[in-house]
């Protein structure tokens, strides 16, 4: 039945037989690095840069085994906690779905919520799954130099069953919002690669540019398994704002016209050539599916130069997107780093001859995510999805026709979610649950123990234009120790994760080099389904007024102090002995008292004894104290004037 | 009206090109109501009112919100610059070019961690109902809707705005975004008057409803940078009739002297106030009481302090001509850095200002009295009270033994049962009958109002009318307090316990009415004895008694007292009964607790004092001879 091949054609495949038995050898013997960047305008007028490193570590009998460049730590990690797959990611800024998009791989993959995410699964009995948990965190709070094992606590993490990942009850999720992330964490990062930023592309990582961008997510990804070893996957994610080339900001009032950019703009450095010890080291120059619609309509195909744009340097090799629903693709323009040395650095960039607006493809649905009601006492937590009629072009919209989408939330116990209020609005009409609720699982929050997790699978009508859902909370109370240093800003909520299965993200790319696939490309084609993280919540909580204990200590030593002063003196005064005291002083005085206390005594005898000399004394202070002031404020007078 | 409409479209294509998120947020004007329980009730479920029929006339407000580059997007803050899109004002395009310079720097910042929302108010309907409504929709959505009816009916006028070929940008541009939690906002307009002077002014207004105060710390930014930095001359809101008053005037000068005096003994006590600080202080202080006793927000930021959120008022008023381009340009530059000031103060806290200062009374724009000075005389008015009420009691006991023990032994138990420790009862149902009808006066309005097309003065002509009715036909069903013999020191016990009460409740609830109304309400019970008992006084006592137990009962009088503020503050002493009725419905319509304190604890207390003062004395003893 096949037409009998030609003999170069033969020739050809069983070379390439051959080879792929070679790298399989190979991939199984010897550990592997790679180094990547893709670089891609946004449509509003920023750019992003996105850095792939992986490093493979083969399989291994002994965990104490010497590795080449695989960071030893990784490896030992692996072997003590028997992870499957980890990923920990830090992030600061936003992703911004509605202008970098929301329905391509970058969004769906690297677009991570504020502060830090972990999630891990691990290869052991689920009893032992939340002890190991802890120990995780913890070595992972040392390597990465971030408060991780603020996840330890039980009220931290949660284990989704499916909202997040199907899994066997194996998984364990957590995330800290408030998390800020800098150099310091970017250091021990860049430590695990073989290179570091000394060489290669990670040399780029200027810092000052780096951390001046709108939105900066590094992530670190793990996979194990006794096949293929361990795989570390490390990606840090940059939205930069190029320099233009007057070296000031473009900014928008400026005019409307996209800035021209290269690396030099972004990073401040050019590429002088890849890390010795990689495997491959590339740089691609994503040009998105929106763009090469804009310039095939212009008349000329989109390569690396046309009359829109033009590329900095031609490129290696161009690869255009294998997609079979409609003729137009995004394309990727590669460059092979090791063509470039210090001489003839790489400075990839693009210039812009026309002025052009494009946007970019967004997910299904917009998920907001905020909070209603005021005051300290109860509030509800509402989601909003708005169509962006995106599957009306990409579906046929019959009548009957639905789309799935999975919300997955945890809320810490102190929200306390009353998840029986759920309510649901289609388009301004309450719908019953059981109409748009296909599957739910929740685990309520138990105070102190447990957050609330809410794993939810929803069904809307492919003509919905928007959607609400609302849960009622009350607030609860902290003990005065559980409240974290800066209590007054309020708490946080993390974000809510907003899976769309039936749409997926990947893409594919023709395979031009039979001997190397790149793993950044490779990434771009597994696991595309789309997801959307909402915004992180703040809550305001009553917080104690916690100056109010020195309060009350002073306050009741003050009162202690008066009471057991005057309580003292009572009980040590003898005043029997005092009046005899007295009355012998009294004895002892002048004529005139004596006289004058006998002339008393004798008129009214039921007088007490001891009260007229001391109401003599009193009178007898009094004058002296009067004449003393009298003559302190003459004499302050006087002197002043 | 067209041409109007493409004002908040102008704004917002500004908005746009900064590369803010932009939407339009419409609003229906909000009727008459008359809800003055509000403020214990939650805001939602009375605000959720349905807009039913076709509204022609609705305001739009246009915001913008820059998102911060680094932030996370959990605390935003808020700029309002309201104007009328109706009629726009040289002074309000001045304002809004305020806005707009301060928001264009803003959306370049680098610097900000906190999410900016610049709302431009529709301020047709008054600046506080556009604000409000915003909030509202913010804070408490309405998901449950008709939108198709809506959009046809209420938003028909939308193509004029977005164009015949906006449909997706409409659907953008009508969502409504927010921006968590807010950290505080500050609203800041041009005034219409010019005031001649060296520098430019702001007055900060900062009561919002029911004695409600911002943060301090936010008061004292906005101070610092506009007096130390941009050199502009800081007002508050002042009785400027204060200012004038000689008397006020005499009061300073004792002060001074005595001062000066003190300042020669130690020239460490700095206690000497020159006179014209203490006469501006005084006004001042005035003026912030009387603001928070009437509990109605002086501006939109009371909008923003329903939902806890700090916002303060600026308004400016330039010693410029408006039409003069190089001051203008000056202004623009040192209002757009106070704002920014205030932003960066406010963007660069973790977190809040401190909590603890919220309860003050302002007596100059960078002076303050606080909680802690101003409750001393309070408590001190309040604290004799039970004393008194209790000796009241005891005295009227002991003076109902004695005559036990002049009757004979037969009748003494049947005089226990009746008399004796159980007499308070009688009073206290005196008392319930009093608030059963102040409590059904406070609500009389609520029918009244329902009345259509009627004058003021006749809605008050019927509302004290009806009042009057009802007392008589409660003193029918109940019987007059006389009738049932209730000695006049049990019922001024009872009187002084129940105004303790409803002061300490009120004193929660707004602090500087409490205070203000202890003032009048205090001297007016502990002064009152009947006019009988007065007789058999001697003559200097007695005129003096009777000359305060007259003046008290005037003043304590609601619209009396209402007259004589009036006509105090503004010197027209015209009698207009209607007045205090459109004053009334002004509480109301402001959920001001202050309606609630006059009818609830003013009123009866003052009914009482009458009752009080007219009592007869005798006739129970008469009663008793006569068994």
């Amino acid at each position: 039945m096949a037409p009998p091949l030609s003999p170069p054609a033969l020739r050809r495949l069983l070379l390439l037989v051959l080879s792929l038995l070679i790298t399989s050898v190979a991939a199984e013997n010897v550990e592997e690095f790679t180094e990547e960047l893709l670089l891609r305008p946004l449509p509003d007028r920023k750019a992003l840069a996105h850095f792939h490193f992986r490093s493979s570590a083969p399989p291994s009998a002994a965990p104490s085994r010497h590795h080449h460049h695989f960071p030893k730590a990784i490896a030992q990690l692996v072997h003590q906690f028997h992870i499957k797959e980890l990923e920990l990611s830090f992030t600061q800024g936003r992703w911004n779905y509605e202008q970098w998009g929301g329905y391509d791989p970058m969004s769906t993959n690297y677009a991570k919520p504020p502060g830090v995410e972990l999630w891990a699964t691990f290869d052991l009995p689920l009893g032992e799954i939340d002890a190991t948990w802890k120990n995780l965190t913890h070595t992972l709070s040392g390597l990465f130099c971030a408060s991780i094992n603020f996840l330890e606590s039980s009220t931290a993490f949660s284990s989704p069953r499916w909202g997040f990942k199907l899994n066997e009850g194996n998984l364990r999720y957590g995330a800290l919002p408030r998390e800020a992330v800098c150099t310091e964490n970017l250091t021990p990062w860049l430590k695990l690669l073989p290179c570091r930023d000394k060489a290669g592309i990670a040399s780029l990582l200027y810092r000052p540019s780096v951390y001046k961008g709108y939105y900066h997510s590094q992530k670190l990804k793990l996979a194990s398994s006794k096949s293929f070893g361990i795989i570390l996957d490390q990606t840090l994610t940059v939205v930069l704002q190029p320099d233009s080339v007057r070296g000031k900001q473009l900014h928008s009032a400026d005019g409307q016209l996209q800035p021209s950019w290269s690396m030099k703009d972004l990073f401040n450095r050019k590429l002088s050539g890849k890390c010795l010890v990689s495997k491959s080291s590339r740089v691609f120059f994503e040009i998105e599916k929106n763009i090469v619609d804009k310039v095939d309509k212009s008349g000329t195909e989109a390569s690396w130069t046309n009359e829109i744009f033009v590329l900095s340097s031609a490129p290696d090799r161009v690869l255009k997107e294998i997609n079979n629903m409609d003729g137009h693709s995004s394309s990727i323009c590669e460059y092979d780093v090791s063509n470039y040395n210090e001489d003839a650095p790489l400075d990839v960039g693009v210039t812009w001859k026309l002025p052009l607006i494009w946007s970019c493809t967004p997910a299904p649905y917009h998920a907001n995510r905020f909070l209603m009601g005021s005051g300290n006492e109860r509030g509800s937590i509402s989601l909003s999805f708005i169509s962006t009629n995106m599957h009306k072009q990409l579906f046929d919209v019959s009548n009957d026709c639905s789309i799935k989408a999975v919300v997955f939330q945890v809320v810490p116990w102190y929200v306390k979610v009353y998840y029986h209020t759920l309510e649901i609005f289609i388009d301004g009409n309450n719908k019953a649950i059981s109409e748009v609720v296909d599957k739910i699982n929740v685990t309520p929050s138990e105070d102190k123990l447990f957050p609330g997790t809410l794993e939810m699978l929803l069904r809307f009508p492919c003509s919905m234009q928007s959607a609400a859902l609302s849960l009622d909370f009350d607030k609860g109370f902290l003990h005065i120790d559980e409240y974290p240093p800066d209590a007054n800003q309020g708490f946080d909520i993390p974000s809510a994760l907003v899976t769309f299965p039936e749409f997926n993200s990947s893409r594919s790319y023709p395979e031009t080099d039979s001997l190397f696939v790149s793993p950044l490309l490779r990434t771009f084609k597994e696991d595309g389904v789309v997801k959307s993280y909402t915004e992180v919540l703040l809550v305001p909580l009553t917080t104690p007024d916690f100056s109010m204990p020195y309060n009350v200590i002073t306050f009741t030593c003050t009162v202690l102090a008066l009471y057991f002063g005057s309580l003292l003196n009572a009980l040590r005064r003898r005043t029997g002995e005092e009046e005899r005291e007295l009355k012998k002083a009294a004895g002892k005085r002048g004529l005139i008292p004596l006289l004058i206390a006998k002339l008393r005594r004798r008129k009214v005898d039921p007088v007490p004894p001891g009260s007229s000399p001391a109401s003599v004394l009193s009178s007898k202070l009094l004058l002296k104290v009067v004449f003393v002031v009298v003559v302190a404020v003459a004499f302050h007078h006087f002197s002043n004037s | 009206m067209q041409c109007y409409r493409d004002m908040p479209e102008f704004i917002a294509q500004q908005m746009t090109n900064l590369g803010a998120e932009v939407y339009y947020h419409e609003f229906l004007p909000q009727s008459k109501h008359f809800h003055p329980l509000k403020f214990f009730t939650s805001t939602a479920s009375s605000m959720a009112v349905k807009p039913n029929g076709t509204y022609a006339n609705f305001g739009i407000n246009t915001i913008g919100i820059i998102r911060a580059p680094r932030g996370d997007g959990k605390e935003a803050i808020v700029l309002v610059t309201p104007y009328n899109s109706q009629r726009v004002q040289s002074n309000e395009l001045l304002s809004l070019a305020l806005g707009f310079s301060v928001f264009s720097l803003l959306s370049r910042a680098t610097w900000l961690s906190k999410d900016i929302v610049w709302l431009s108010a529709d301020s047709q309907f008054g600046e506080y109902a556009a604000v409000s409504a915003w909030l509202n929709q913010y804070h408490n959505p309405m998901f449950l809707s008709h939108p198709v009816i809506l959009d046809t009916k209420m938003y028909g006028a939308n193509k004029i705005i977005y164009g015949p070929d906006g449909t997706t940008e409409k659907a953008d541009h009508m969502s409504f975004k927010r921006a968590g939690t807010m950290a505080a906002a500050l609203i800041f307009k041009v005034g219409e008057t010019r005031k001649y002077g060296d520098r430019d002014s702001v007055t900060m207004y900062a009561e919002a409803s029911n004695g409600q105060m911002p943060n301090l710390d936010l008061l004292n930014v906005v101070h610092y940078l506009a007096v130390h930095r941009q050199g502009f001359r800081v007002n508050i809101e002042t009785f400027s009739s204060l200012l004038s008053s000689s008397w006020l005037k005499v009061i300073a000068e004792v002060f001074q002297n005595l001062g000066s005096v003190l300042r020669k003994i130690n020239p460490d006590w700095k206690l000497d106030v020159t006179v014209p600080d203490y006469v501006e202080g005084t006004a001042n202080l005035a003026n912030s009481m009387y603001n928070q006793a009437l509990g109605v927000p002086t501006g939109s930021h009371g909008a923003f302090r329903d939902y806890q959120v700090d916002a303060v008022s600026l308004e400016y008023s330039p010693a410029f001509h408006l039409r003069n381009e190089n001051a203008k340009s000056s202004f623009l530059l040192r209002g757009g850095r106070l704002t920014e000031g205030v932003v960066r103060s406010v963007n660069n806290l973790l977190e809040k200002f401190h909590q603890s200062f919220f309860l003050y009374f302002l007596a100059a724009p960078s002076k303050f009295i606080s909680v802690g000075v101003y409750m001393i005389p309070f408590a001190l008015l309040l604290a004799p009270l039970p004393v008194v009420a209790s000796a009241l009691a005891d005295d009227s006991k002991a003076k109902g033994k004695s005559v036990d023990d002049c009757k004979t032994r037969g009748d003494a138990d049947d005089l226990q049962i009746r008399g004796g420790s159980w007499k308070w009862l009688k009073s206290a149902r005196v008392l319930l009958v009093i608030q059963i009808w102040a409590v059904l006066v406070s609500l009389l309005p609520y029918y009244i109002s329902q009345i259509p097309s009627a004058m003021a003065i006749q809605y008050a002509v019927i509302w004290a009318v009806l009042s009057i009715i009802i007392l008589i036909a409660l003193y029918a069903m109940f019987g007059s307090p006389y009738c049932a013999g209730v000695e006049w020191k049990l019922l001024k016990a009872t009187m002084i316990t129940s105004i303790t009460i409803g002061l300490g409740l009120m004193s929660i609830i707004n602090f500087a009415t409490a205070q203000l109304g202890a003032l009048i309400l205090i001297p007016m019970c502990l002064f009152s004895l009947p006019l009988k008992v007065q007789l058999e006084m001697k003559l200097l006592p007695r005129t003096v008694l009777l000359a305060s137990n007259i003046l008290l009962t005037v003043l304590g009088f609601p619209p009396a007292a209402f007259l004589i503020m009036k006509g105090l503050s503004k010197g027209s002493w015209t009698l207009d009964i209607g007045e205090f009725w459109s004053w009334m419905e002004f509480l109301w319509e402001w959920s001001s607790a202050t309606y609630l304190y006059l009818f609830l604890v003013h009123l009866p207390c003052w009914l009482l004092c009458i009752h009080v003062l007219l009592h007869p004395c005798h006739p129970p003893e008469s009663k008793v001879k006569q068994e």
